[in-house]
């Protein structure tokens, strides 16, 4: 890049330094606004106005939302789902991307074009719905995990990463009598870990996320995710969870709603750090052009 | 995501037969292969390809109990149906006008900002600035409507208040139809201008820093070089996106316009996809919605070998 230090382009960097600063600000500034309301005395946000941090601090709304079964209810629904799908994910993932890395492999063009259509071409929402009502998924957790068990972009980027392994590897575990199967397990996926942490956290964010399908799928409101759960509080605004009335004085149904919202928000932002150092080599391996 | 060409090692020119027989010594060979694949295959066809075969109840009167094999066939009523209804040009003004917003003030955005974090020198500044911008990619449409929602409410909202102390007025965002499009593109960005540089600046990467040296002993200057060197190492880039995005042009972001929706806006915020929920899911004129269904498809797909055979007409590499 350029080093002149002309006193245009020193300007020049400032601009554009403090820009970029002003954009990250407005990327996480309505967070620690939702988190410094949550933990804010009811008093103090009736006065309204732009809080950033709590001047008085109140745990009320915390309390109020764990007296009740329905958020944590919610919450075990949603770790099982990002849990349990992402597992499915991965293996089926997997299973099917390391053939498809093997040029020798006969037919792998077709399979490979069948994948890539699905990309183009959907079947849409009613037909899908009546395939997973056939199944007999309807109305029970496997809704959420198995009709998304594999990203066909996922898949084509991670047949790239695979293709990208050293064959010489392979074959020598070929000669200790290790079968595909066993190379996958033993040798490709312990090679592959910062694409699968990759893949994880797309596929983790994909369920934890997960609104839409539980309101397609699922009737039974105990089986609902968190998300679908803050929808109704924040969104359709009832202001309350569940089963309780506030008659409590004590509670804003303000710092309820932000309570909530970092509660479904905290997790999945929790995973990012650990990820994240993964995403430069994970990411871009395979990218977009294959 | 360009298929590869590469077949499998040339072969000397098999008589019929022993093609075959090497066939299948290849296929017994890579046995456990084909085993592995099965569970992927059997995903797709079940998840992808029935549905897409299910697609045949648009062109019937669907009943449940008939099934789809026994339903009985009607043609094309159901989309003669849809094109005559009104509500067909409102639904179609609304899906393209998103579209196009996306395409015109959102599309731009990850490039620009990719650009300007290029520009950085300092690597831990720009890590930093990094780290929070993929932040917002991370949270569900439900709490970005949320936080939105929550800011600019009339009643209490901040930012409702900051204009109210400034203006004397307050400004229903969330309800007021003329600002839909404005909060659905405004949303969109926030959320995700910061992760779409990612692959903006992969491209940027693989840049040859030389070109750059070379350019500067011809005296180009900054502009120049981002004109001459930066913008056409990330064309290609750029146009495999380009029609990526037209593939889903007519996805308006279903989720996120489902949960914008409220009855004061559906004259602008209805678009093909929630017109599909709810005339199937929650009418269950499952015949009708499918119909529907097929035509934003097909209209998507068509957009997407068409722009891809553009690219390819005027020299670029296109995606398949």
């Amino acid at each position: 890049m350029n080093h002149d230090r002309t006193l245009g382009n020193r300007l020049f960097d400032w601009v554009n330094g403090t820009i970029l600063l002003l954009i990250a600000i407005a990327c996480v500034i309505p967070f620690v606004y939702v988190l410094a309301i949550s933990f804010t005395s009811p008093a103090q946000v009736a006065q309204g106005g732009l809080i950033l941090y709590p001047k008085e601090w109140s745990l009320s709304a915390y309390r109020y939302i764990f007296s009740t079964d329905t958020l944590w209810r919610s919450m075990m629904v949603s770790i099982y789902i990002t849990v349990v799908g992402t597992l499915i994910n991965l293996v089926f993932t997997s299973l099917m991307a390391y053939p498809l890395a093997k040029t020798h492999l006969r037919g792998r063009q077709y399979i490979l074009l069948g994948v890539l259509f699905t990309m183009l071409f959907s079947g849409g929402l009613i037909p899908t719905y009546f395939v997973v009502k056939a199944m007999h998924l309807t109305n029970t957790l496997w809704s959420l995990m198995i009709p998304a068990a594999i990203s066909g972009f996922n898949l084509i980027v991670l047949k790239n990463f695979f293709q990208q392994i050293p064959d010489g590897l392979e074959d020598s575990a070929k000669i200790d009598g290790c079968n595909d199967l066993g190379i996958l397990f033993r040798i490709v996926l312990p090679l592959s870990m910062p694409a699968m942490a990759t893949f994880a956290l797309f596929y983790a964010v994909g369920h934890w996320n997960q609104f839409f399908n539980a309101i397609l799928y699922i009737n039974d409101n105990t089986k609902w995710p968190i998300q679908v759960l803050l929808r109704e509080i924040v969104i359709l605004a009832s202001g309350r969870i569940g089963d309780t009335d506030i008659d409590d004085a004590d509670i804003q149904p303000l710092t309820i709603r932000m309570a909530v919202i970092v509660f479904a928000t905290l997790p999945i932002l929790l995973v990012y750090p650990f990820l994240q150092k993964h995403f430069s080599k994970g990411v871009l391996l395979g990218s977009v052009k294959g | 995501m360009a298929l590869d060409s590469t077949l499998a090692r040339p072969k000397p020119a098999p008589t019929k037969r022993s093609a075959i027989r090497t066939l299948m010594r290849d296929i017994l060979r890579d046995r456990w292969l084909y085993l592995m694949l099965l569970p992927g295959i059997a995903y797709f066809i079940v998840f992808k390809y029935v549905p897409m075969y299910g697609v045949t109840m648009a062109f019937q009167d669907y009943k449940p109990h008939l099934g789809m094999l026994n339903s009985p066939w009607v043609g094309m009523k159901h989309f003669e149906r849809f094109f005559a209804e009104p509500q067909f040009w409102m639904l179609f003004r609304n899906t393209v006008l998103l579209a196009v917003y996306n395409l015109v003030f959102f599309f731009p955005m990850p490039i620009i900002l990719a650009l300007m974090l290029n520009e950085v020198r300092s690597g831990g500044y720009k890590r930093f600035v990094q780290t929070l911008i993929y932040i917002p990619h991370f949270v569900s449409w439900v709490v970005v409507v949320g936080i939105f929602y929550l800011l600019l409410t009339t009643e209490n909202g901040v930012l409702n208040e900051i204009i109210f102390r400034l203006t004397g007025e307050k400004i229903a965002f969330l309800l007021d139809p003329d600002w839909f499009r404005t909060m659905i593109i405004s949303q969109s960005i926030w959320k995700e201008v910061g992760w779409g540089t990612i692959i903006f600046l992969a491209a940027l990467a693989g840049v040859d820093l030389q070109l750059y040296e070379a350019a500067r002993m011809d005296g180009a200057g900054r502009w120049r070089q981002l004109w001459h060197i930066t913008l056409p190492a990330i064309r290609s880039t750029i146009i495999i996106l380009l029609i990526l995005r037209l593939g889903n042009f007519l996805d308006s972001g279903f989720e996120h316009i489902f949960l914008m929706l409220t009855p004061t806006n559906r004259d602008v915020g209805d678009v093909f996809d929630t017109y599909v929920y709810v005339k199937g899911m929650t009418q269950a004129q499952y015949s009708y919605s499918a119909a529907v269904g097929l035509f934003k498809s097909v209209v998507g797909l068509g957009l997407v070998l068409g722009s891809n055979w553009l690219a390819k007409r005027f020299g670029q590499e296109g995606v398949y």
